[in-house]
């Protein structure tokens, strides 16, 4: 199964990465090395298997409604020095 | 051509919790950007979410209202997709094992009823909010925007209907009845204007039974947007297909400015959401027994409040709707009854000139300065023919002003009606021998002059004058 | 007498009895770490001021006879995985470079409450994707058996810490072996223990359903004593386990004679080094002196392991990676952005290097509209598979045994080329983490002066029988060599 450029580029903007031209070409080609590898599951029967999704016999994991405290505005925006008056400044959207 | 048009909506109303659906952070409305945020709601490494047991119960409690089954075991999925209002590009939500599916409400418009499928009612986190820094504020032409991650998280519940309605006055009300099942089973503040009530709209027109293509609506922030926009667009997919057209499927953002839709054009493409089990957090096997009690203590839900008011009091359906719109206006009525007064001259006097007070002066009900027993005595004082409907109306507002009682107002102002067939008998021939032109019109038909020389009568007698009785007097003595 | 060598536990009770001071023992491990640091690269940052700084309150507590906690002095080394208040974490990226958390990893939270001393943040694979710590932004580790050689990853800076003595134990993580590879290369114990047991809050994710944090040190002892502080239940983590924490220690007893292991023939078979196998069959021999009942069992699922770890992981990994997008933390492009569309491809085009590129991207395409059902899902479905094969096998074995790693370190640059060379070093390391069972490694020998490790699993929550048999092989083995660092 060829992962084409045209997938890598694809996959690239819903993972939003950008890649340089010999990036694709690597990307495309590793990409379809792995996959062919991993194949080989398609091949085992699977019919009635459940998946595993959660690997714990876990359920109803909850807490409590109660108000804790918050972080500081420092250490809110302590990691962003791009942040103006306690907002996280992006470039435009649209 | 037989048109037919057909609306689903999708519905987002916050939860009014305590704190968010994964962390202990407030969801208290308002305060300075990023102060009530933490590692999990800021989506720090590392840091892990907790679902919020009320969020759950509340959500519950909805799907039963809306006569849902509960899923027994149903499971949170990731929606994968970037926007710089989320914290972790991912928003935890639920897909295809979703709390609960299969329902139904029914709503009345008109003098049809129209039962509406629910799809399912799911649990999800809210996104946190931008703010758009530029000219006109908005998205479109701004130069950057800001990110508060306040409301990041808090709970959201999500009612996907099927496509059962056929009108935009039929969304609206559907929308209505739904936000009044949301008040009365107090898990919402659903305030469309602040955002914790948002509706998405798919409509499409279905040509001789063949179902057209959906467009969805976005960006209705009001009950008469929503239906101005279904109106705009309802008109013109029709006018596109009458004209040969062909409707695209898309996403249309409504203007409320311009009264129009216009497709949202994003760089946002590519919805693939990815969706995959939340590895994060395990399933929901929700307690039957638990279940069995959140039914059982469900409140008497809007509709059938709003007809058991019309069968047990008597009530016309058009004013028990209108009171049972809002549950504490409802209890107000059912307060003021026990007084004893008629229930429909209550409900009169609640659905109209009390609650346009209360609009005027921005009070909700539960805040209401004349109490129900109060409300009671007026319409007692009404009935005595003590005062007369309208100077009742005079004696509302002053209660409502003073927190005076009305026969406390009645009392003191002397304001009691003038019954004594001799006193009325004496001003009216006062004001016919005041008024001779008008008296003479009256003798000759004239019926519109009846109005001014009642007018006169009443001026006399500050308005106290019994109207039916100078009335007949008036007449009598013109004939 | 330098006690950079010595075990953790045996430090605990020298400064307990008044032996060392703990000033002592850092200046002892401080030493150390700059003697051998520009060689080994074992560290990202060192936490020299904190330590110095922690311990002068600690002597005073220790004098005035106050509980400083079980460990109290003995200073460890933490994967740079792991969120340290106030301290930068870097999980070995560019993207993470000078962030520094606002808050503690549980795991971190309870290892102070011991009274243990960080020395500083360890190397490791970017964002712990790789199996040689040659992935990091900060430059690759080196093993202290032979500086050309790998250490092994992702927690190969902790596990190098260890074995060249620059920390008595530390603090890694697993998620497809990433603590028992290392630890086979380096020629120390290195613990996975069972999904759920430790708290994952804090440790940044990398593939949800399979991350473990867990226990690195010279002894099997020392790893018991280190799972105790760090196992058990935690609010903050909807994935904790509430069971019952044993005492670990207690548990050593030593005797084995009467259980059952079995040998897992599909990871006994090709790609595994000659020597590795011969010295993995003389272990086996070691059990069965022990009186432990060795027989060869069939686990067929295993052959698929590689292929779905390779799904599953990436998929998860795709996702959790998306919050690295230079808005509220880490790495920003610099540059003048268009939108917010350039800024996010730019900031995480320069921010990731390319092994995490290439796993998220190999993620989204596995969950991507069209394949999920023929990659995710049914890589999902071939982990339940694994799952039964071990439930049958728990069935007339207590443990399952196999060795570690297919080879012992593989020199620096040798499978950085193709990445499906580097990802076949986890074969036999992986099924643990797809069935979220407890593993353990330790040294069984050197083959040409390097380091291979023996790998026990057993049922899930049974660390206890696990870390016996392996603290009783340790016994048999006697594995005493220094690294000649």
């Amino acid at each position: 199964m060829a992962v084409t450029i045209e997938d890598v580029e694809h996959v690239a903007k819903l993972a939003r990465l950008a890649l340089a031209p010999e990036e694709k070409q690597t990307l495309s080609r590793q990409l379809s090395d792995v996959l062919e590898h991993a194949r080989v599951i398609s091949a085992v029967d699977t019919t009635g298997v459940p998946p595993t999704s959660h690997a714990l016999p876990l359920v109803n994991v909850l807490r409590d409604d109660v108000v804790r405290p918050s972080l500081d505005r420092d250490d809110v925006t302590g990691n962003a020095e791009w942040a103006e008056n306690g907002a996280f400044k992006v470039p435009r959207i649209i | 051509m037989e048109y037919e048009t057909v609306i689903g909506l999708e519905i987002h109303a916050e939860l009014a919790t305590m704190s968010k659906m994964f962390c202990g952070c407030s969801t208290y409305f308002g305060g300075e950007p990023n102060s009530r945020t933490c590692p999990v709601c800021l989506g720090h490494p590392g840091s892990l979410p907790v679902a919020n047991a009320k969020a759950i119960a509340d959500s519950i409690l909805l799907a039963l209202a809306l006569d849902c089954d509960i899923t027994p075991r149903s499971i949170f999925h990731r929606k994968n997709y970037f926007y710089p209002d989320m914290p972790k590009n991912f928003q935890i939500s639920q897909y295809d094992v979703p709390l609960s599916s299969g329902g139904q409400i029914v709503i009345d418009v008109g003098d049809r009823t129209r039962t509406v499928r629910i799809t399912r009612v799911h649990l999800e986190e809210d996104t946190g909010k931008s703010i758009h820094v530029g000219e006109s504020g908005r998205i479109h032409g701004a130069e950057h925007s800001l990110e508060d991650f306040n409301r990041a998280g808090i709970p959201m519940v999500e009612v996907v209907t099927e496509p059962d309605l056929r009108s935009p006055e039929e969304a609206r009300v559907f929308m209505q009845l739904l936000r009044s099942t949301l008040e009365y089973l107090e898990i919402s503040d659903c305030k469309m204007e602040e955002g914790s009530l948002r509706c998405d709209a798919n409509i499409s027109i279905s040509a001789d039974g063949v179902l057209g293509t959906k467009v969805e609506i976005k960006n209705m922030n009001s009950f008469r947007a929503l239906f101005r926009a279904l109106t705009y667009e309802e008109e013109r997919q029709r006018f596109l297909l009458r004209d040969g057209g062909t409707v695209i499927q898309e996403t249309r953002h409504w203007d409320e400015g311009a009264g129009k839709t216009h497709p949202l054009r994003t760089k946002e493409e590519a919805f693939d959401y990815r969706y995959f089990p939340e590895p994060d957090l395990v399933p929901l096997e929700p307690d039957p027994r638990f279940v069995a009690e959140l039914k059982s203590g469900l409140p008497e839900l809007p509709r059938a409040r709003m007809m058991r008011l019309v069968e047990q009091y008597g009530l016309p359906e058009d004013i028990s709707v209108m009171l049972t719109g809002e549950k504490a206006l409802a209890d107000y009525f059912e307060r003021a009854v026990e007084t004893g007064q008629d229930p429909v001259e209550l409900a009169k006097w609640i659905a109209g000139d009390l609650v346009a007070m209360l609009k005027e002066s921005v009070v909700p009900i539960r805040h209401c300065p004349l109490e129900p027993r109060g409300l009671g005595e007026l319409v007692a004082l009404v009935a005595q023919n003590i005062i007369s409907g309208k100077m009742a109306k005079d004696v509302l507002r002053e209660a409502y002003e003073t927190g005076k009682g009305p026969k406390e107002i009645v009392d003191s102002k002397g304001l009691a009606q003038i019954d004594d067939a001799g006193r009325i008998e004496s001003v009216v021939a006062e004001v016919i021998a005041e008024n001779p032109e008008a008296a003479e019109d009256l003798r000759n038909g004239k019926e519109q002059a009846l109005k001014f020389l009642m007018g006169q009568v009443m001026k006399k007698t500050r308005g106290q004058a019994n109207p039916e009785m100078a009335s007949e007097m008036m007449k009598k003595s013109l004939r | 007498m330098s006690i950079i060598f010595a075990d953790a536990l045996t430090i605990s009770d020298m400064i307990k009895a008044r032996k060392i001071s703990v000033r002592e023992v850092l200046e002892e491990f401080f030493g150390r770490i700059d003697e051998v640091e520009p060689r080994v690269h074992a560290y990202i940052n060192l936490s020299r001021e904190e330590a110095y700084l922690a311990v002068e309150g600690l002597e005073d507590e220790l004098l005035r006879g106050a509980d400083a906690g079980p460990y109290a002095g003995v200073p460890i080394a933490v994967k740079d995985v792991l969120s340290t208040r106030g301290f930068p974490t870097t999980c070995g990226s560019r993207m993470l470079e000078g962030f520094v958390p606002v808050y503690d990893a549980t795991a971190v939270e309870r290892i102070k409450a011991a009274g243990t001393i960080m020395l500083g943040k360890a190397n490791m694979d970017e964002f712990a994707m790789g199996s040689s710590t040659e992935n990091s932004y900060f430059g690759p580790t080196r093993n202290p058996w032979d500086l050309e050689r790998v250490p092994g990853g992702s927690s190969g800076g902790s596990a190098a810490a260890v074995a060249a003595g620059e920390a008595p134990w530390a603090l890694g993580s697993d998620t497809g072996g990433s603590i028992r590879q290392p630890a086979a290369l380096c020629g120390i114990v290195g613990l996975k223990p069972t999904y759920g047991l430790v708290s994952r809050y804090g440790l940044v994710a990398f593939a949800s359903s399979l991350d473990q944090v867990g226990p690195m040190a010279r002894t099997v002892r020392d790893c018991a004593g280190l799972l105790g502080v760090i196992a058990g239940h935690d609010p903050n983590d909807s994935t904790s386990i509430s069971a019952e924490v044993p005492d670990y220690l207690e548990g050593l007893t030593g005797e084995v004679k009467g259980l059952r292991a079995g040998v897992v023939k599909e990871l006994s078979s090709e790609g595994i080094d000659a020597d590795v196998l011969s010295l993995f069959k003389a272990g086996v021999d070691k059990l069965s002196d022990m009186g432990i009942e060795c027989e060869e069992v069939s686990l067929p699922s295993f052959s698929y392991g590689l292929s779905a770890y390779y799904l599953i992981a990436p998929a998860e990994a795709s996702s959790n990676l998306a919050r690295f997008d230079g808005v509220r933390y880490g790495y920003r492009s610099p540059e003048e952005h268009e939108d917010i569309w350039e800024m996010y491809d730019r900031t995480r085009a320069a921010g990731f290097g390319q092994e995490v590129k290439r796993r998220i991207m190999l993620g989204t395409y596995a969950l991507s509209a069209g394949y999920y059902d023929e990659y995710y899902a049914q890589a999902q479905k071939i982990r339940t598979l694994i799952v039964r094969d071990y439930g049958r096998a728990w069935q007339n074995f207590d443990v399952l045994v196999s060795q570690t790693s297919p080879s012992t370190a593989f020199k620096l640059g040798e499978k950085t080329s193709d990445p499906l060379t580097m990802y076949l070093s986890d074969i036999c390391t992986i099924p643990v983490n797809l069935a979220g069972i407890p593993a353990i490694s330790l040294p069984c020998g050197l083959s040409d002066g390097l380091p291979v490790g023996f790998q026990v699993m057993a049922p899930p929550l049974e660390e206890s029988k696990l870390l016996n048999v392996a603290y009783a092989l340790e016994r048999e083995v006697g594995f005493e060599a220094l690294p000649p660092i």
